[in-house]
């Protein structure tokens, strides 16, 4: 069977340079024509350890990782201390070869360096055998002599990149062109004489094999970005030009890129003591009129949680990013999971009034970053984006013209000092800055900005008065509590208007719905169209809007197919709770399909576990949970 | 012309100003140190010229959290330990602000401990004002960090085994470059000791004897008190890192003895602020960040423009 995209997986150790050498691929042939996708699975630690990327490639636009992989580029890890197979992390150098064998597709390549593998270790774990009852096309090569013929051993990834466009029969000018950008001197042609020497020496090998990489070109100029990226960037062209933050994996790359670019974009970029102070500093940025931001993953964020808490109460608009990743605790520090909606839905003391919204994909990550923070400073609102290290850090191409919007630095509900002197003051002295009725009959009471001529007031996350000063009298207390909260319906009236986080997918009749959100939404898209070529009657529904929760449309969705399937990334339904939660009913109709292995769904298991699903059979997959539905 | 017309407004300030128009009735108990510090702070005010719309005061949680409801200007009431990181980015945001935080012994040592080392350690332009009543006066008197080894409380029912922490020694450890303690009991040298703080280019940290007559040592225990400075006993350099750090020993030392030191312990002039450092290596506009949101002419970058080229 001829495969007509290529799923290309290199596998290494941490250090070898697979994120790189993966990254200049994808490039590549999104540069030749190719839509491109790419899935990252790295350990936690800096040497060693199994390491891997997945780029797979089409002439059509690629919405997620695909099922399994049919060229494996093998490196084997060179940093690897223990070669025992009795080790406690098993035999280490060759794990890359073997480690997820049985996601080789049938008829793949498995090119490996023999320069670092040993021929009677690879004897051992019966590779022959494999490669025989699988048809897999094995290239023992070694890559680490050609790399250190020209250069370094690290080159061991350029020859690899060389052996597979010969295998493949793909150009390498556009390698060579990275090359080019990326280098210079010595380094440049060691590594382009490594990546035509292994062009040559594969070539020669005269493989044949089933995968045909497509021709494309691309309509418009597409760039190629991960999901930190496009949120740094959301952030950017919406004014945020203040962010604060401690270092947390996954949530370290948005952190990253800011602090790379606020210089330069005329900004500010404070690395803390600890994610207190981070949320704190953004508050306090926030309330001295900068457009701020900061962020965490899960334990990081569970300590801004107080700091959240005083910005709800006093009205302070702030956006915090949440990266999940693998709970509970420290859990698995680089592996993706949706376990922190609970999470960051709820977290610090008190009634909630906050937003959070949970981008799909790269396009959604810069557009729902955008609308976080026009909402949070227009309403006065600690706004969340919450994502995980899937989209953290997978690579995806995109029309650059989806980025070619105008920057919004709007600092929302701010009265000028002509303004203040109109509004309404205390006979105190102090503006009055949290009304209870706000003049123009919405919910927002605008604020001051220190600094500012008579706009004085006091913020305090003590329950206040219209100017600010605490206040325990029962009347008082009912009307601000009413109006913090009732910005929530103001939100969620604006966004009906003007957002459309929500997306559809499928066929407008189907019988069936899979209902999702966040970073399995494209997955399971893909997933809805294999169905519907299956001869099933099934349409998708990806959620954003986790709070204020879009009650009308997903009711609405609901109603118009007889159940649904909900895919999310936790143990405990967490997205399906809520949605039981906000709606009060359908409990009958929703099921839900589980992953909590670390890995993200692949397009296939979720197939599989929909068709086992509507046929009442049990899960053949050991790596996911069934839940059925209330009273089934 | 700048959106924020109170700052490096000109003109004579009285500090009546900075008593609301309607002063709301005092939390605090009678005798209680804690107007010692509103009223040299209101004192001080004048002195430096700031007005109240440009002073932005920013408290932590406790009786010392209630300052800025009788102080006049923009205040912030945060949270627990908390006001040193939202005062010192509301400082880098807009450095032309005149930044106060205040909080207690609790708030300030304790919960707030890390805050303390990290913010006197980057030196920013601010002055903290630390209430040490020694106790924990709002939730009725519990051992605080700065409660003498063997203080007993209802939390502390045997004694606390803990000695008390050395605020001044460690506020000098860990950076900050104009360091003093001042007492309720002092009014003169506390208004002055606040008006070199808020003129100091630096993190200025004050630990201000506050009695707490409910709880703790009324205003006699703090009577009588030396003023370093104006002692002959005590002669050293207040620039010399390795005097001042004797001077704070002893000073810490002798006030659970009965002795009451105060003064000026540590001043470096010379160091330059955070804001100023940040601005050295590139990593703060030079115009305050806050200003450019208020300014309709301001140019503002497009990602689209300047970083999606390396994503092509």
């Amino acid at each position: 069977m001829t495969d007509n995209e290529l799923i290309w997986r290199i596998a290494g150790g941490s250090g070898d340079g697979i994120d790189s050498t993966s990254q200049n691929f994808a490039k590549a042939l999104m540069r030749s024509g190719l839509h491109v996708f790419t899935h990252r699975h790295y350990p936690s630690r800096i040497r060693g350890g199994h390491t891997y990327v997945e780029v797979r490639a089409k002439d059509e636009p690629v919405q997620s990782r695909g099922d399994g992989y049919n060229f494996l580029l093998a490196l084997g890890d060179s940093f690897a201390r223990n070669p025992q197979e009795e080790a406690y992390y098993g035999k280490e150098e060759l794990k890359p070869l073997y480690e997820n064998f049985d996601d080789l597709r049938e008829g793949g390549v498995l090119l490996y360096d023999e320069g670092l593998l040993d021929e009677e270790d690879v004897e051992e774990i019966e590779l022959e055998e494999a490669a025989e009852e699988n048809g897999w096309h094995v290239v023992p090569m070694d890559l680490r002599g050609i790399a250190k013929e020209h250069g370094r051993e690290i080159m061991r990834n350029t020859a690899g990149i060389g052996a597979t466009a010969a295998i493949l029969d793909i150009d390498t000018a556009e390698f060579e062109q990275l090359i080019e950008q990326n280098m210079s001197g010595d380094m440049q042609e060691a590594n382009l004489n490594v990546l035509h020497d292994a062009y040559e020496a594969a070539a020669d090998l005269d493989i044949d094999h089933d995968i045909e990489v497509p021709d494309n070109s691309h309509d418009e100029e597409q760039v190629i970005l991960s999901g930190s990226n496009a949120i740094s960037y959301g952030a950017l062209d919406e004014g945020c030009r203040f962010i604060s933050g401690y270092p947390m994996t996954p949530w370290t790359d948005v952190f990253t890129i800011m602090s790379q670019h606020l210089p330069e974009f005329g900004g500010i970029s404070e690395q803390v003591e600890d994610e207190i102070a981070a949320a704190a500093l953004a508050l306090g940025a926030s309330h001295a009129g900068v457009k701020a931001m900061s962020g965490s993953s899960g334990g990081g964020f569970a300590l801004m949680s107080e700091p959240l808490g005083l910005a709800e109460m006093t009205e302070t608009p702030i956006v915090l990013v949440e990266a999940m990743r693998a709970g509970p605790s420290t859990g698995m520090p680089t592996k993706p999971e949706q376990a922190d909606l609970e999470h960051v839905l709820y977290t610090s003391q008190g009634d909630s009034a906050r937003v959070v919204f949970a981008p799909a994909n790269i396009r959604e990550c810069y557009t729902q970053t955008r609308s976080a923070f026009r909402i949070a400073y227009e309403y006065q609102i600690p706004a969340i984006v919450v994502y995980d290290q899937k989209i953290q850090g997978e690579l995806r191409n995109l029309p650059a013209s989806h980025f070619d919007e105008e920057p919004n630095a709007d600092p929302g509900s701010v009265l000028t000092e002509e303004e203040i002197q109109e509004a309404a003051h205390h006979p105190s002295g102090k503006f009055q800055r949290f009304l209870h009725e706000p003049e123009d009959g919405s919910n927002v009471s605008p604020r001051s900005v220190p600094g500012q001529k008579d706009g004085r007031y006091l913020a305090t996350g003590n329950e206040h008065n219209p100017s600010g000063h605490i206040s325990e009298d029962p009347e008082n207390r009912i009307a601000q509590m009413e109006r913090r909260l009732n910005k929530l319906d103001d939100i969620r009236a604006d966004l009906d208007e003007n957002a459309g986080h929500q997306t559809y997918y499928g066929p407008e009749d189907a019988d069936h719905g899979i209902l999702v959100w966040g970073s399995q939404q494209d997955t399971a898209f893909e997933a809805v169209d294999r169905l519907n070529e299956n001869g099933h009657s099934v349409k998708a529904l990806g959620v954003s809007d986790m709070m204020p929760y879009p009650v009308e449309e997903v009711s609405e969705w609901l109603e118009s197919v007889d159940e649904a399937l909900v895919v999310e990334m936790n143990a405990t339904a967490q997205f399906r709770g809520l949605t039981q939660k906000e709606l009060g009913k359908y409990g009958e109709k929703l099921s839900s399909l589980l992953k909590y292995n670390g890995n993200p769904f692949e397009p296939a298991e979720i197939v599989d576990g929909f068709e086992s699903s509507i046929d009442g059979e049990e899960l053949a997959a050991s790596n996911m949970k069934f839940v059925p539905a209330a009273g089934d | 012309m700048s959106a924020f017309s109170a700052i490096g407004d000109e003109r004579e300030i009285d500090r009546d100003e900075f008593t609301p128009g309607i002063e709301p009735q005092a939390t605090w108990c009678p005798g209680c140190g804690d107007f010692g510090v509103l009223k040299a702070l209101k004192q001080a005010m004048p002195e430096v010229g700031r007005n109240p719309d440009e002073v932005a005061l920013f408290t932590g949680i406790g009786c010392s959290g209630k300052l800025n409801s009788y102080f006049n200007s923009y205040g912030f009431h945060t949270i627990h330990g908390r006001s040193l990181p939202v005062a010192r980015a509301a400082k880098l945001a807009n450095p032309e602000l005149e930044v106060i935080a205040a909080g207690g012994d609790g708030d300030g040592y304790g919960i707030g401990g890390n805050h303390l080392i990290h913010t006197a350690r980057e030196n920013h332009d601010m002055t903290y004002i630390v209430f040490n009543n020694e106790i924990f006066g709002l939730t009725k008197g519990q051992t605080s960090p700065t409660s003498p080894k063997g203080h007993k409380s209802k939390t502390q029912p045997h004694g606390s085994a803990k000695s008390p922490i050395r605020p001044l020694s460690q506020s000098l450890n860990a950076g900050a470059t104009y360091i003093a303690r001042t007492a309720a009991v002092n009014p003169n040298q506390a208004k002055e000791i606040i008006a070199e703080a808020i003129e100091h280019d630096g993190f200025a940290h004050i630990d201000f004897l506050t009695q707490c007559p409910t709880w703790n040592k009324d205003a006699k225990h703090y009577v009588p008190y030396t003023d370093v400075q104006q002692s002959d006993d005590y002669d050293f350099d207040l620039s010399d890192r390795a005097e001042a750090a004797e001077m704070m020993r002893q000073t810490e030392e002798k006030l659970y003895e009965g002795e009451v030191l105060t003064g000026r312990m540590y001043v470096e002039d010379a160091r330059p602020s955070y804001g100023q450092e940040k601005r050295q290596i590139g990593e703060m506009p030079e115009e305050p960040l806050a200003e450019r949101y208020f300014d309709e002419d301001a140019e503002w970058e497009r990602t689209y423009d300047n970083l999606l080229e390396h994503h092509k």
